[in-house]
Protein backbone atom coordinates (compact mmCIF):
# COMPACT_ATOMS: atom_id res chain seq x y z
CA UNK A 1 0.00 0.00 0.00
CA UNK A 2 1.26 3.46 -0.81
CA UNK A 3 1.66 6.37 1.53
CA UNK A 4 2.53 10.01 1.16
CA UNK A 5 6.22 10.61 0.58
CA UNK A 6 8.44 10.71 3.66
CA UNK A 7 9.78 13.99 5.04
CA UNK A 8 13.07 14.75 3.33
CA UNK A 9 15.32 17.52 2.14
CA UNK A 10 15.53 18.80 -1.42
CA UNK A 11 18.19 20.74 -3.17
CA UNK A 12 18.88 21.52 -6.78
CA UNK A 13 22.40 21.81 -8.13
CA UNK A 14 23.30 23.74 -11.28
CA UNK A 15 26.71 22.27 -12.08
CA UNK A 16 28.83 19.18 -11.54
CA UNK A 17 31.17 20.91 -9.02
CA UNK A 18 28.06 21.91 -7.01
CA UNK A 19 26.90 18.30 -7.16
CA UNK A 20 30.21 16.98 -5.80
CA UNK A 21 30.09 19.40 -2.84
CA UNK A 22 26.44 18.54 -2.15
CA UNK A 23 27.25 14.83 -2.20
CA UNK A 24 30.23 15.39 0.10
CA UNK A 25 28.04 17.32 2.51
CA UNK A 26 25.10 14.90 2.61
CA UNK A 27 26.95 11.61 2.26
CA UNK A 28 25.00 8.37 2.26
CA UNK A 29 21.67 10.07 3.04
CA UNK A 30 21.74 11.86 -0.33
CA UNK A 31 19.78 10.46 -3.26
CA UNK A 32 20.26 11.85 -6.74
CA UNK A 33 17.05 12.52 -8.64
CA UNK A 34 16.69 13.09 -12.38
CA UNK A 35 13.31 12.39 -14.05
CA UNK A 36 12.09 10.73 -10.87
CA UNK A 37 9.67 8.38 -12.65
CA UNK A 38 10.85 5.37 -10.68
CA UNK A 39 12.34 6.99 -7.61
CA UNK A 40 9.26 9.03 -6.71
CA UNK A 41 7.03 5.96 -7.01
CA UNK A 42 9.34 4.08 -4.63
CA UNK A 43 8.97 6.95 -2.12
CA UNK A 44 5.21 6.37 -2.12
CA UNK A 45 5.84 2.74 -1.18
CA UNK A 46 8.50 3.78 1.33
CA UNK A 47 10.89 1.49 -0.51
CA UNK A 48 13.38 4.32 -0.24
CA UNK A 49 13.59 7.06 2.37
CA UNK A 50 16.35 9.42 1.30
CA UNK A 51 17.53 12.12 3.68
CA UNK A 52 17.97 14.63 0.88
CA UNK A 53 17.05 14.53 -2.80
CA UNK A 54 19.65 16.19 -4.99
CA UNK A 55 18.04 17.32 -8.24
CA UNK A 56 20.48 17.18 -11.17
CA UNK A 57 18.01 18.07 -13.93
CA UNK A 58 19.40 21.55 -14.48
CA UNK A 59 23.04 20.52 -14.99
CA UNK A 60 23.67 21.62 -18.58
CA UNK A 61 26.67 19.29 -19.10
CA UNK A 62 24.37 16.27 -18.78
CA UNK A 63 22.05 17.35 -21.59
CA UNK A 64 22.04 17.11 -25.36
CA UNK A 65 22.70 14.67 -28.18
CA UNK A 66 25.66 15.07 -30.55
CA UNK A 67 28.09 13.18 -32.75
CA UNK A 68 31.65 13.46 -31.54
CA UNK A 69 34.83 11.42 -32.14
CA UNK A 70 33.08 8.70 -34.12
CA UNK A 71 30.47 8.25 -31.40
CA UNK A 72 26.86 9.27 -30.91
CA UNK A 73 26.85 10.88 -27.46
CA UNK A 74 23.55 11.01 -25.60
CA UNK A 75 23.48 13.10 -22.43
CA UNK A 76 22.21 11.31 -19.35
CA UNK A 77 19.33 13.78 -18.87
CA UNK A 78 17.90 13.08 -22.33
CA UNK A 79 14.26 12.27 -21.72
CA UNK A 80 12.68 9.25 -23.41
CA UNK A 81 10.40 11.50 -25.47
CA UNK A 82 13.41 13.55 -26.64
CA UNK A 83 15.29 10.35 -27.49
CA UNK A 84 12.32 9.18 -29.54
CA UNK A 85 12.16 12.29 -31.73
CA UNK A 86 15.89 13.05 -32.04
CA UNK A 87 17.12 13.05 -35.67
CA UNK A 88 20.71 12.06 -34.78
CA UNK A 89 19.46 9.12 -32.73
CA UNK A 90 17.16 8.10 -35.59
CA UNK A 91 20.10 8.27 -38.04
CA UNK A 92 22.77 6.51 -35.95
CA UNK A 93 20.95 4.36 -33.40
CA UNK A 94 17.44 3.67 -34.75
CA UNK A 95 17.18 0.81 -32.25
CA UNK A 96 16.76 3.44 -29.52
CA UNK A 97 14.12 5.36 -31.51
CA UNK A 98 12.24 2.12 -31.94
CA UNK A 99 12.51 1.28 -28.23
CA UNK A 100 10.98 4.54 -26.98
CA UNK A 101 7.30 3.77 -27.73
CA UNK A 102 7.66 0.57 -25.69
CA UNK A 103 8.70 2.49 -22.57
CA UNK A 104 5.77 3.19 -20.22
CA UNK A 105 3.36 5.91 -21.38
CA UNK A 106 3.63 9.39 -22.98
CA UNK A 107 3.38 11.30 -19.67
CA UNK A 108 6.18 9.21 -18.18
CA UNK A 109 8.33 9.43 -21.31
CA UNK A 110 8.14 13.22 -20.97
CA UNK A 111 10.03 13.05 -17.64
CA UNK A 112 12.04 9.81 -17.47
CA UNK A 113 15.67 9.98 -18.62
CA UNK A 114 18.04 7.53 -20.27
CA UNK A 115 20.57 8.01 -17.45
CA UNK A 116 17.92 7.22 -14.87
CA UNK A 117 16.80 4.10 -16.69
CA UNK A 118 20.36 2.79 -16.96
CA UNK A 119 21.23 3.66 -13.35
CA UNK A 120 18.11 1.95 -12.04
CA UNK A 121 18.93 -1.14 -14.14
CA UNK A 122 15.54 -2.81 -14.09
CA UNK A 123 16.12 -6.20 -15.74
CA UNK A 124 12.87 -5.85 -17.71
CA UNK A 125 13.62 -2.33 -19.00
CA UNK A 126 14.25 -1.65 -22.68
CA UNK A 127 17.13 0.85 -22.66
CA UNK A 128 19.67 -1.24 -20.70
CA UNK A 129 19.22 -4.04 -23.26
CA UNK A 130 19.50 -1.59 -26.17
CA UNK A 131 22.76 -0.04 -25.01
CA UNK A 132 24.29 -3.51 -24.54
CA UNK A 133 23.09 -4.51 -28.04
CA UNK A 134 24.62 -1.31 -29.45
CA UNK A 135 27.96 -2.02 -27.69
CA UNK A 136 27.70 1.40 -26.05
CA UNK A 137 29.97 2.93 -23.46
CA UNK A 138 28.52 4.37 -20.28
CA UNK A 139 30.40 7.56 -19.42
CA UNK A 140 30.34 8.25 -15.70
CA UNK A 141 31.41 11.28 -13.71
CA UNK A 142 32.41 11.80 -10.09
CA UNK A 143 34.56 14.16 -8.06
CA UNK A 144 37.47 11.89 -9.07
CA UNK A 145 36.80 12.40 -12.79
CA UNK A 146 35.34 10.46 -15.68
CA UNK A 147 35.20 6.71 -16.29
CA UNK A 148 34.17 4.89 -19.46
CA UNK A 149 32.50 1.56 -18.81
CA UNK A 150 31.41 -0.80 -21.62
CA UNK A 151 27.64 -1.26 -21.31
CA UNK A 152 28.02 -5.06 -21.16
CA UNK A 153 30.05 -4.64 -17.93
CA UNK A 154 27.89 -1.88 -16.49
CA UNK A 155 24.94 -4.03 -15.39
CA UNK A 156 26.34 -6.23 -12.63
CA UNK A 157 23.29 -7.81 -10.98
CA UNK A 158 19.62 -7.28 -10.17
CA UNK A 159 19.17 -3.48 -9.98
CA UNK A 160 22.96 -3.23 -9.54
CA UNK A 161 25.45 -1.37 -11.71
CA UNK A 162 29.16 -0.61 -11.79
CA UNK A 163 28.44 2.92 -10.46
CA UNK A 164 30.43 3.71 -7.31
CA UNK A 165 28.98 5.82 -4.49
CA UNK A 166 29.22 9.47 -5.48
CA UNK A 167 29.34 8.62 -9.17
CA UNK A 168 26.68 9.45 -11.77
CA UNK A 169 26.04 8.62 -15.41
CA UNK A 170 27.03 11.61 -17.55
CA UNK A 171 26.29 10.20 -21.01
CA UNK A 172 26.04 7.14 -23.18
CA UNK A 173 28.28 6.87 -26.23
CA UNK A 174 27.42 4.61 -29.14
CA UNK A 175 29.95 3.76 -31.84
CA UNK A 176 28.81 4.93 -35.26
CA UNK A 177 28.25 1.84 -37.40
CA UNK A 178 25.78 1.05 -40.14
CA UNK A 179 23.87 -1.46 -38.04
CA UNK A 180 20.33 -2.60 -38.29
CA UNK A 181 18.41 -2.67 -35.07
CA UNK A 182 15.10 -4.04 -33.91
CA UNK A 183 13.33 -4.51 -30.60
CA UNK A 184 10.23 -6.43 -29.63
CA UNK A 185 8.71 -7.42 -26.33
CA UNK A 186 5.78 -9.25 -24.85
CA UNK A 187 3.95 -7.35 -22.12
CA UNK A 188 0.56 -7.95 -20.54
CA UNK A 189 -0.57 -4.41 -21.21
CA UNK A 190 0.83 -1.65 -23.38
CA UNK A 191 3.42 0.27 -21.36
CA UNK A 192 4.00 -2.42 -18.75
CA UNK A 193 7.45 -3.80 -18.11
CA UNK A 194 8.09 -6.70 -20.48
CA UNK A 195 7.54 -10.33 -19.50
CA UNK A 196 10.29 -10.93 -22.05
CA UNK A 197 11.92 -8.78 -24.69
CA UNK A 198 14.68 -8.81 -27.26
CA UNK A 199 16.88 -6.00 -28.63
CA UNK A 200 19.08 -6.86 -31.61
CA UNK A 201 21.81 -4.98 -33.45
CA UNK A 202 23.53 -6.53 -36.46
CA UNK A 203 24.95 -5.82 -39.88
CA UNK A 204 23.83 -7.58 -43.05
CA UNK A 205 26.50 -7.93 -45.74
CA UNK A 206 25.49 -9.72 -48.92
CA UNK A 207 22.70 -11.42 -47.04
CA UNK A 208 25.11 -12.58 -44.29
CA UNK A 209 24.71 -11.60 -40.67
CA UNK A 210 27.77 -9.85 -39.24
CA UNK A 211 28.50 -9.12 -35.57
CA UNK A 212 24.98 -9.81 -34.32
CA UNK A 213 24.23 -8.89 -30.72
CA UNK A 214 21.05 -10.44 -29.35
CA UNK A 215 20.21 -9.01 -25.94
CA UNK A 216 17.23 -10.31 -23.98
CA UNK A 217 15.44 -8.47 -21.18
CA UNK A 218 12.94 -9.54 -18.55
CA UNK A 219 14.54 -12.99 -18.46
CA UNK A 220 17.39 -12.57 -15.97
CA UNK A 221 18.98 -10.27 -13.41
CA UNK A 222 19.86 -7.74 -16.10
CA UNK A 223 20.14 -7.52 -19.86
CA UNK A 224 21.37 -10.89 -21.16
CA UNK A 225 23.73 -10.83 -24.14
CA UNK A 226 23.07 -14.22 -25.73
CA UNK A 227 26.55 -15.27 -26.84
CA UNK A 228 25.62 -18.66 -28.29
CA UNK A 229 22.56 -17.50 -30.18
CA UNK A 230 24.58 -14.56 -31.56
CA UNK A 231 27.41 -16.91 -32.58
CA UNK A 232 24.94 -19.22 -34.31
CA UNK A 233 24.06 -16.35 -36.64
CA UNK A 234 27.45 -14.66 -37.09
CA UNK A 235 28.73 -15.03 -40.67
CA UNK A 236 25.71 -17.06 -41.76
CA UNK A 237 23.10 -16.21 -44.32
CA UNK A 238 19.97 -14.96 -42.60
CA UNK A 239 17.43 -17.67 -43.39
CA UNK A 240 15.07 -20.13 -41.73
CA UNK A 241 17.94 -22.49 -40.91
CA UNK A 242 20.15 -19.90 -39.16
CA UNK A 243 17.16 -18.46 -37.29
CA UNK A 244 16.26 -21.95 -36.06
CA UNK A 245 19.91 -22.49 -35.05
CA UNK A 246 19.87 -19.25 -33.03
CA UNK A 247 16.62 -20.30 -31.34
CA UNK A 248 18.13 -23.68 -30.43
CA UNK A 249 21.39 -22.15 -29.16
CA UNK A 250 19.38 -19.87 -26.90
CA UNK A 251 18.68 -22.74 -24.52
CA UNK A 252 22.24 -22.45 -23.16
CA UNK A 253 22.25 -18.63 -23.06
CA UNK A 254 19.27 -18.10 -20.79
CA UNK A 255 18.60 -19.15 -17.23
CA UNK A 256 15.43 -17.21 -16.47
CA UNK A 257 14.20 -17.03 -12.89
CA UNK A 258 10.59 -17.73 -12.01
CA UNK A 259 8.73 -14.49 -11.49
CA UNK A 260 5.17 -13.30 -11.05
CA UNK A 261 4.53 -13.74 -14.78
CA UNK A 262 5.35 -17.43 -14.83
CA UNK A 263 7.91 -20.23 -14.72
CA UNK A 264 11.33 -20.26 -16.45
CA UNK A 265 10.04 -22.44 -19.29
CA UNK A 266 7.47 -19.78 -20.20
CA UNK A 267 10.23 -17.15 -20.43
CA UNK A 268 12.33 -19.48 -22.57
CA UNK A 269 9.36 -19.99 -24.87
CA UNK A 270 8.74 -16.23 -25.15
CA UNK A 271 12.45 -15.64 -25.87
CA UNK A 272 12.38 -18.20 -28.70
CA UNK A 273 9.23 -16.65 -30.15
CA UNK A 274 10.72 -13.16 -29.99
CA UNK A 275 13.92 -14.41 -31.63
CA UNK A 276 11.89 -15.69 -34.57
CA UNK A 277 9.82 -12.50 -34.82
CA UNK A 278 12.75 -10.09 -34.70
CA UNK A 279 15.04 -12.02 -37.04
CA UNK A 280 12.25 -12.72 -39.53
CA UNK A 281 11.60 -8.98 -39.46
CA UNK A 282 15.13 -8.37 -40.78
CA UNK A 283 14.52 -11.03 -43.42
CA UNK A 284 11.43 -9.21 -44.64
CA UNK A 285 13.38 -5.92 -44.77
CA UNK A 286 16.14 -7.57 -46.83
CA UNK A 287 13.64 -9.09 -49.25
CA UNK A 288 12.00 -5.73 -49.74
CA UNK A 289 15.43 -4.14 -50.33
CA UNK A 290 16.34 -6.89 -52.85
CA UNK B 1 9.85 28.96 -1.92
CA UNK B 2 8.83 28.43 -5.52
CA UNK B 3 7.34 30.77 -8.09
CA UNK B 4 5.56 29.27 -11.05
CA UNK B 5 2.67 29.90 -13.40
CA UNK B 6 -0.49 27.88 -12.87
CA UNK B 7 -3.20 28.29 -15.50
CA UNK B 8 -1.67 31.60 -16.49
CA UNK B 9 -1.51 33.00 -12.97
CA UNK B 10 1.76 33.64 -11.19
CA UNK B 11 1.91 31.78 -7.88
CA UNK B 12 4.53 31.95 -5.13
CA UNK B 13 4.35 29.42 -2.31
CA UNK B 14 6.45 27.66 0.25
CA UNK B 15 6.35 23.92 -0.41
CA UNK B 16 7.70 21.01 1.53
CA UNK B 17 9.94 18.68 -0.51
CA UNK B 18 7.56 15.79 0.21
CA UNK B 19 4.70 17.56 -1.60
CA UNK B 20 3.99 16.21 -5.06
CA UNK B 21 2.51 18.43 -7.73
CA UNK B 22 -1.02 17.04 -7.35
CA UNK B 23 -1.23 17.68 -3.60
CA UNK B 24 0.26 21.12 -4.23
CA UNK B 25 -2.49 21.88 -6.77
CA UNK B 26 -5.30 20.33 -4.76
CA UNK B 27 -4.41 21.17 -1.17
CA UNK B 28 -2.37 24.36 -1.49
CA UNK B 29 -4.06 26.00 -4.49
CA UNK B 30 -7.54 24.46 -4.21
CA UNK B 31 -7.47 23.20 -7.81
CA UNK B 32 -9.22 19.89 -7.26
CA UNK B 33 -9.86 19.00 -10.89
CA UNK B 34 -6.69 16.92 -11.11
CA UNK B 35 -7.33 13.72 -9.20
CA UNK B 36 -5.01 11.94 -6.81
CA UNK B 37 -5.70 8.24 -7.07
CA UNK B 38 -2.94 5.63 -7.20
CA UNK B 39 -0.26 8.21 -6.33
CA UNK B 40 2.50 6.01 -7.70
CA UNK B 41 2.39 6.74 -11.39
CA UNK B 42 0.13 4.00 -12.67
CA UNK B 43 -3.39 5.34 -13.24
CA UNK B 44 -3.06 8.70 -15.03
CA UNK B 45 -5.89 10.44 -13.12
CA UNK B 46 -3.41 13.17 -12.10
CA UNK B 47 -2.25 14.04 -15.64
CA UNK B 48 -1.42 17.76 -16.03
CA UNK B 49 0.75 19.81 -18.36
CA UNK B 50 4.14 21.08 -17.26
CA UNK B 51 5.91 23.35 -19.75
CA UNK B 52 3.55 22.22 -22.49
CA UNK B 53 3.96 18.48 -21.98
CA UNK B 54 1.75 16.06 -20.10
CA UNK B 55 3.18 14.52 -16.94
CA UNK B 56 2.02 12.39 -14.04
CA UNK B 57 1.42 15.01 -11.34
CA UNK B 58 2.04 12.43 -8.61
CA UNK B 59 5.55 11.79 -10.00
CA UNK B 60 6.69 15.40 -9.97
CA UNK B 61 8.14 17.20 -6.96
CA UNK B 62 6.35 20.52 -6.51
CA UNK B 63 9.63 21.90 -5.14
CA UNK B 64 11.31 21.25 -8.49
CA UNK B 65 8.88 23.46 -10.41
CA UNK B 66 10.33 26.89 -9.76
CA UNK B 67 9.84 28.79 -13.03
CA UNK B 68 7.60 26.14 -14.59
CA UNK B 69 4.34 26.65 -16.41
CA UNK B 70 1.59 24.31 -15.23
CA UNK B 71 -1.80 23.86 -16.89
CA UNK B 72 -4.47 21.80 -15.16
CA UNK B 73 -7.88 20.64 -16.37
CA UNK B 74 -9.33 23.89 -14.98
CA UNK B 75 -7.02 25.99 -17.16
CA UNK B 76 -7.38 23.78 -20.21
CA UNK B 77 -11.16 23.83 -19.87
CA UNK B 78 -11.33 27.63 -19.41
CA UNK B 79 -9.09 28.16 -22.44
CA UNK B 80 -11.67 26.58 -24.73
CA UNK B 81 -9.02 24.34 -26.30
CA UNK B 82 -11.00 21.20 -25.50
CA UNK B 83 -14.59 22.47 -25.72
CA UNK B 84 -15.27 20.16 -28.67
CA UNK B 85 -13.63 17.18 -26.94
CA UNK B 86 -15.68 17.79 -23.80
CA UNK B 87 -18.88 18.01 -25.87
CA UNK B 88 -18.00 14.70 -27.50
CA UNK B 89 -17.34 13.13 -24.07
CA UNK B 90 -20.91 14.11 -23.15
CA UNK B 91 -22.35 12.98 -26.50
CA UNK B 92 -20.65 9.59 -26.27
CA UNK B 93 -21.28 9.15 -22.54
CA UNK B 94 -17.52 8.84 -22.16
CA UNK B 95 -17.66 10.11 -18.57
CA UNK B 96 -19.33 7.49 -16.45
CA UNK B 97 -18.34 7.97 -12.79
CA UNK B 98 -16.12 10.79 -14.09
CA UNK B 99 -13.14 10.19 -11.86
CA UNK B 100 -10.67 9.49 -14.67
CA UNK B 101 -12.15 12.14 -16.97
CA UNK B 102 -9.83 15.08 -16.17
CA UNK B 103 -6.77 12.92 -16.80
CA UNK B 104 -8.35 11.43 -19.92
CA UNK B 105 -9.09 14.90 -21.30
CA UNK B 106 -5.54 16.10 -20.56
CA UNK B 107 -4.05 13.07 -22.34
CA UNK B 108 -6.51 13.17 -25.24
CA UNK B 109 -5.85 16.92 -25.66
CA UNK B 110 -2.15 16.02 -25.91
CA UNK B 111 -2.59 13.69 -28.87
CA UNK B 112 -5.01 16.14 -30.53
CA UNK B 113 -2.52 18.98 -30.02
CA UNK B 114 0.32 17.03 -31.63
CA UNK B 115 -1.41 17.17 -35.03
CA UNK B 116 -1.24 14.47 -37.64
CA UNK B 117 -3.94 11.88 -38.19
CA UNK B 118 -3.58 9.29 -35.43
CA UNK B 119 -5.43 6.04 -36.04
CA UNK B 120 -7.82 4.53 -33.51
CA UNK B 121 -5.00 2.19 -32.47
CA UNK B 122 -2.68 5.16 -31.93
CA UNK B 123 -5.32 6.96 -29.87
CA UNK B 124 -5.72 3.84 -27.71
CA UNK B 125 -1.95 3.60 -27.33
CA UNK B 126 -1.67 7.25 -26.30
CA UNK B 127 -4.41 6.80 -23.70
CA UNK B 128 -3.07 3.44 -22.50
CA UNK B 129 -1.56 4.96 -19.36
CA UNK B 130 -4.92 6.34 -18.20
CA UNK B 131 -7.14 3.90 -16.38
CA UNK B 132 -10.94 4.02 -16.36
CA UNK B 133 -12.25 1.73 -13.64
CA UNK B 134 -15.74 1.91 -15.15
CA UNK B 135 -13.96 0.40 -18.19
CA UNK B 136 -15.64 2.89 -20.48
CA UNK B 137 -12.74 2.82 -22.89
CA UNK B 138 -14.68 2.34 -26.13
CA UNK B 139 -16.77 5.45 -25.54
CA UNK B 140 -13.69 7.45 -24.52
CA UNK B 141 -11.80 6.46 -27.67
CA UNK B 142 -14.95 7.16 -29.71
CA UNK B 143 -15.12 10.69 -28.27
CA UNK B 144 -11.46 11.38 -29.06
CA UNK B 145 -11.83 9.94 -32.56
CA UNK B 146 -14.96 12.03 -33.24
CA UNK B 147 -13.12 15.16 -32.12
CA UNK B 148 -10.13 14.37 -34.30
CA UNK B 149 -12.31 13.74 -37.36
CA UNK B 150 -14.28 16.94 -36.83
CA UNK B 151 -11.11 18.97 -36.43
CA UNK B 152 -9.56 17.44 -39.55
CA UNK B 153 -12.73 18.17 -41.52
CA UNK B 154 -12.78 21.75 -40.27
CA UNK B 155 -9.10 22.18 -41.16
CA UNK B 156 -9.76 20.73 -44.61
CA UNK B 157 -12.67 23.10 -45.31
CA UNK B 158 -10.57 26.03 -44.01
CA UNK B 159 -7.94 24.99 -46.49
CA UNK B 160 -10.49 24.85 -49.33
CA UNK B 161 -11.93 28.19 -48.31
CA UNK B 162 -8.39 29.57 -48.22
CA UNK B 163 -7.50 28.28 -51.68
CA UNK B 164 -10.84 29.50 -53.07
CA UNK B 165 -10.04 32.90 -51.63
CA UNK B 166 -6.59 32.83 -53.17
CA UNK B 167 -7.91 31.83 -56.61
CA UNK B 168 -10.58 34.54 -56.47
CA UNK B 169 -7.88 37.01 -55.52
CA UNK B 170 -5.60 35.90 -58.32
CA UNK B 171 -7.03 37.95 -61.22
CA UNK B 172 -7.03 41.15 -59.23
Amino acid sequence: MFMKWPAMGYLRVASLPDLWSALAEHGASAQIIAGGQTLLATLAFRLSEPGTLIDITRIAELRGVCVTGGMLRIGALTRHAELGRDALVRAHAPLLSEAVPLIAHPAIRNRGTIGGSLAYADPAAELPACVVALDAVVVTASAQGERRIPAREFFTDLLQTALEPGEIIAAVEIPLAARLGAIQEVARRSGDYAMAGLAVALRLEGGRVMEPRLVYFGVGNGPVLAARASAALDGHALDAASIAAAQAALADDLDPPQDLHGPPEMKRHLARVLTGRVLNGFLTQTEIAA
Amino acid sequence: MITLTVNGERVTRHVEPRRHLIDFLRLDLGLTGSHAACEHGVCGACTVRVDGEIVRGCLVLAASLDGAEVVTIEGLSDSGEVADLQANFVARNAAQCGFCTPGMIMTAADILAHGGTPSRAEIREHLSGNYCRCTGYQAIVDAVEDTLKARLMAADSDLRAGSALRSSEAPR
